[in-house]
């Protein structure tokens, strides 16, 4: 039979950058900024994953796609690790993820460093005509992540991506 | 950790969880009936974050009980009989009309932001960590409640009323929302909780005289964790008969 070759950093990488997040399929999990570390330790694959809301269930849908995919590649020994510190941050989401959500119609978060009381002080900017004549209308959406809001230039409802 | 820590410690995640998971229930209570779309929206989210937050405090007794994490929450929650449970009894109450949720969610979000800060200083690190990851997401729902309580109180007559009146019903439970174990008073485990009081009424007491609120006379209930009131035991009837029909399913 034959013996997949030992995983490398890189391919674990480059698997993981293959995998979505469930909630909003236009992203990766690396491109949400989710996967902390990838690591091997005699013969054992570790992921550290920082979980986005905490009461998130996709949560357990992208842990066992994780470690599925993982399997498939020849990993027999796998430790998912989740780490709250620091807790995840919108800011954490790559450029590309943020164009790749402008671009399925949901407004990246503004960069906050940390000062959220600000970021939620400031308008979404509208993904479809870019105005930030805009308005929060729920802050609770069809996800936990999501709030809805509306813009008032081109008259078209939208949702944010919340700044956590 | 010296033994009494521990049982203390277990102590004040069982109650941080049951908290969790209780207000949980009674915000899932509001889906299909909320009064009006983005409530009910609204509401089911803050259900599922809180049922998400009593999972994360679950998970951090189940590695101190050396409990298999996949089934220790789902037993502690749909298992145990209501003598069993560390809510505050305020969150048991039944959910109440309009103005009775929304303000008794104010106050818990108000608290809870409070107690967090305090914890996420506690010295058993995944405990503070959770901690702070728990009190940036609170913030939306402090955001949403304080909104909602400013209209009703400032709203019509009728709004105003029924707000006060669950002011009324309320506030004499509240200080237990600040007792996480039955040694009240002291510190636990070296956290304060009487300085995260004062910081929660320092803001929230302005903020209900700014609603055209006033605070009911007589002595807040002196309440004990392991005492409930006859709403719990309905409402785990209910939370729990799924899980009962058939302990060996899976899902």
């Amino acid at each position: 039979m034959k013996q997949n070759p030992p995983l490398s950093n890189e391919a674990i990488w480059q698997l993981l950058a293959e995998i979505k997040d469930p909630e909003i399929p236009a992203v990766s999990l690396l491109e949400m900024g989710m996967i902390r570390q990838v690591g091997l330790a005699a013969g054992k694959v570790i992921v550290v994953l920082s979980p986005t809301f905490a009461g998130c269930p996709a949560l357990q849908v992208m842990q066992a796609e994780i470690e599925q995919r993982l399997r498939q590649a020849g990993a027999s020994a796998i430790e998912l690790r989740l780490s709250f510190a620091p807790p995840w941050s919108t800011d954490w989401i790559t450029p590309q993820g943020r164009q790749k959500l402008r671009d399925f119609g949901l407004a990246p978060p503004p960069i906050h460093a940390g000062r959220l009381h600000d970021a939620l002080q400031q308008p979404a900017i509208c993904p479809y005509c870019g105005s930030t004549h805009t308005e929060v209308k729920n802050d609770f959406g069809p996800t936990l992540c999501r709030a809805i809001c509306y813009c008032h230039n081109c008259q078209q409802p939208f949702e944010q991506f919340k700044p956590l | 950790m010296e033994t009494a820590d521990l049982k203390t410690l277990r102590e004040t995640l069982t109650s941080l969880a049951d908290d969790e998971l209780i207000l949980g229930h009674r915000d899932s209570e509001w889906c299909g009936h909320a009064p009006i779309l983005e409530e009910d929206i609204a509401f089911a989210n803050l259900a599922l974050d809180e049922i998400g937050h009593a999972n994360l405090w679950l998970a951090l007794l189940a590695r101190l009980e050396d409990a298999d994490p996949q089934s220790f929450a789902d037993r502690l929650s749909f298992w145990r009989e209501a003598a069993d449970f560390r809510c505050a009894q305020m969150l048991e109450l039944p959910r109440g009309d309009w103005a009775f949720s929304i303000l008794r969610h104010y106050l818990f979000d108000a608290a809870e932001i409070e107690r967090l800060a305090a914890l996420s200083q506690y010295s058993y690190t995944p405990l503070a960590e959770a901690a702070a990851k728990i009190q940036t997401e609170e913030l939306y729902h402090l955001r949403h409640t304080r909104l909602w309580v400013r209209r009703l109180g400032l709203g019509t007559s009728e709004s105003h009323q029924r707000l006060q009146a669950a002011l009324n019903q309320l506030w004499p439970y509240t200080s237990q929302l600040f007792e996480l174990t039955n040694k009240p008073g002291g510190p636990v485990l070296g956290v304060d909780f009487r300085q995260a009081r004062l910081a929660w009424e320092a803001q929230v007491l302005p903020f209900l005289a700014e609603c055209e609120l006033s605070l009911p006379q007589g002595q807040p209930l002196a309440l004990d964790r392991q005492q409930h009131s006859p709403h719990l035991a309905v409402l785990l009837a209910e939370m729990q008969s799924v899980a009962r029909l058939d302990p060996q399913a899976e899902w």
